[in-house]
């Protein structure tokens, strides 16, 4: 692996006074969210590049803690000195996101309305709320605007979100596996996983923690399903084919495919850490995503009102079949239109929808190229 | 003579862009002619290129480029949102020849597009000895070209008459990149050993 990792990180607390309206019609009266932050914000602080997260990802994208030597962030190997997002020329930030389960206020934490946890009375929370929320920390960083900002998946349509709603604020985007709005199918995905979490008799309408129970479950179930659609068919054929774990058949309901005991251990590790309302919010967070949806479904219109000095990179994996490449060739025809200044990479991978977490020459070697041309 | 980046073609293209032309490129490589248009003509430039590594060389060298197959047209362009579209030296890698050149006066409101010439004397010279010809614009040996289509510069511009292009102007070079010119189109297509065309739709 080229470059180095940031080493050791902690991460930091902010505290917001101030109420934030959100898209729901709900209204936040205070709320803290929890950050890292990697590499040095130079005097302009011009800098700064912003990380957004993923549906289950959180603020620990890079580097490890002090006493937790194990617990490396989710994006570490494209963050450190001499890495794509080189700690040495940008300042990274990264954020768990409102709603979250990682510190961040979200269901799980204690509203102190009721001096009980929030659960199912946690408002919904849109993309837009959390670029909101995140402005709200650059303003408190003294950070005018990001020299980029850059995501996978729903992070990226966070990226997308901020060119629209500051644009400002951005002045470049890296927007990786993403699309401008989810189809049919992909919200249908996310219906049966959140149907998994509703329907455990252990959810009780999202208050579980008041009977000091889990819907571990539902939750399982739904890390399942997520998890087949983010692999691709090959490298699932690849990894596990038919393999058996005994050799042989065994004629009952145990585990018995490699890729049977794959999915579960995925599914309990998920369910063991992960907050079920956290995974309701994000995946209706997903599925509301639709920056068009104002200008009449018209994204030429919307990403009209990015800043014509903005630059875009956009990026998707050629076996990423839950956000394709087609997808992501919507962002940029409506970019094109609008004669903003973008590239797009096409990457061979075979990690399916993951590709975007994984390290590949081509991949990181874009991202890097992409950075490089970026004025800190 | 020096030419840009041991480009003649370039140097062509060059002094048909004016400043501040919006120009699309099609095969563009590493991006080197938009790089150097940018540099000597401030144009807003983007390029569209297929193979990986010439993606990531075009994005080193400050390049935007879009990855993309130009067999598959150029759905993602609107139409007239290029000053000049140039296809240098790609034309006859593509096996949709009429479909690319529509495309590229859907996108542009003009094409540039420079090709070798398969009757270049030499050419033809190394044909009648029996073999297929490598030369200083046709650098591949037969069973490595990326070449799908042989044609000449008379072929080219039986094809724009067929299809009712305007070609608003025309150079040819040969090997050394010197400028030839004839009165004779027969002798030019002989003497030629690359065609610079610059197209329009008939007004």
């Amino acid at each position: 692996m080229p470059g180095q990792s940031v080493g050791v990180v902690q991460s930091q607390r902010a505290h917001f006074d101030q109420a934030l309206p959100l898209r729901s019609g709900g209204i936040l009266p205070a709320y803290d969210l929890v950050y890292e932050t990697y590499g040095t914000l130079n005097a302009a602080k011009s800098n700064a590049i912003l990380v957004c997260h993923a549906l289950s990802g959180h603020h620990h994208v890079a580097g490890h803690y002090a006493d937790a030597p194990n617990n490396i962030g989710w994006w570490d190997n494209i963050i450190g000195p001499g890495r794509p997002l080189d700690t040495e020329r940008f300042f990274i930030v990264g954020v768990n996101n409102l709603g979250g389960c990682h510190g961040s206020t979200g269901p799980s934490t204690i509203n102190p309305a009721t001096g009980k946890p929030w659960g199912a009375d946690f408002p919904i929370v849109a993309v837009s709320d959390w670029v909101e929320a995140q402005a709200r920390l650059a303003d408190l960083l003294g950070i005018d605007s990001w020299a980029a900002v850059v995501g996978g998946s729903l992070g990226g349509m966070q990226a997308l979100r901020w060119t629209i709603s500051q644009p400002e604020r951005v002045r470049n985007a890296a927007i990786i596996a993403s699309a401008p709005k989810l189809t049919a199918q992909n919200i249908a995905f996310n219906d049966v996983a959140r149907q998994a979490i509703l329907t455990d008799p252990d959810f009780h309408g999202g208050h579980y923690y008041e009977h000091n129970t889990r819907p571990v479950r539902g939750l399982r179930l739904a890390r399942m399903l997520g998890h087949i659609t983010y692999l691709s068919d090959d490298q699932m054929g690849e990894k596990f084919g038919r393999e058996l774990r005994n050799g042989s058949f065994s004629f009952d309901y145990d585990v018995e495919f490699e890729v049977e005991s794959y999915l579960r251990y995925q599914g309990d590790k998920f369910a063991g850490y992960f907050d079920a309302n956290t995974y309701l919010l994000m995946t209706k967070a997903l599925d509301y995503f639709d920056p068009a949806r104002l200008d009449g479904g018209d994204l030429t219109k919307a990403l009209g009102r990015s800043h014509p000095d903005t630059g875009f990179l956009i990026a998707s994996f050629t076996t990423d079949w839950r956000f394709s490449p087609a997808r992501s060739r919507e962002i940029v025809a409506a970019l094109l239109a609008n004669k903003r200044r973008v590239s797009y990479a096409e990457i061979d991978l075979n990690f399916g929808h993951d590709s975007f977490l994984m390290e590949d020459a081509q991949y990181h070697g874009i991202v890097d190229a992409f950075l490089r041309n970026v004025k800190p | 003579m020096t030419h840009t980046l041991g480009r003649p073609d370039f140097d062509v293209i060059t002094a048909w862009i004016e400043p501040g032309h919006r120009v699309l490129d099609l095969g563009c490589g590493d991006g080197a002619l938009l790089k150097h248009l940018l540099e000597t003509r401030g144009i807003q430039g983007v390029g569209v290129d297929f193979e990986p590594a010439n993606v990531l060389a075009a994005l080193r060298n400050g390049v935007n480029v879009i990855q993309g197959n130009l067999e598959n047209g150029l759905t993602d362009f609107a139409d007239q949102a290029f000053d000049h579209v140039v296809l240098s030296r790609t034309l006859q890698t593509v096996r949709h020849t009429e479909g690319i050149l529509r495309e590229m006066l859907r996108v542009g409101r003009e094409a540039v597009v420079s090709f070798p010439n398969f009757a270049y004397w030499k050419n033809l010279r190394s044909v009648l000895d029996g073999r297929m010809p490598v030369s200083e614009d046709l650098p591949y040996q037969w069973y490595d070209s990326p070449n799908v289509r042989f044609f000449t510069l008379l072929d080219f511009e039986a094809l724009c008459g067929k299809m009712g292009l305007t070609v608003r102007e025309r150079r040819v070079l040969d090997e050394q990149g010197q400028p030839v010119e004839s009165e004779d189109e027969r002798e030019l297509n002989f003497l030629g050993s690359l065609a610079v065309f610059r197209l329009s739709h008939t007004a």
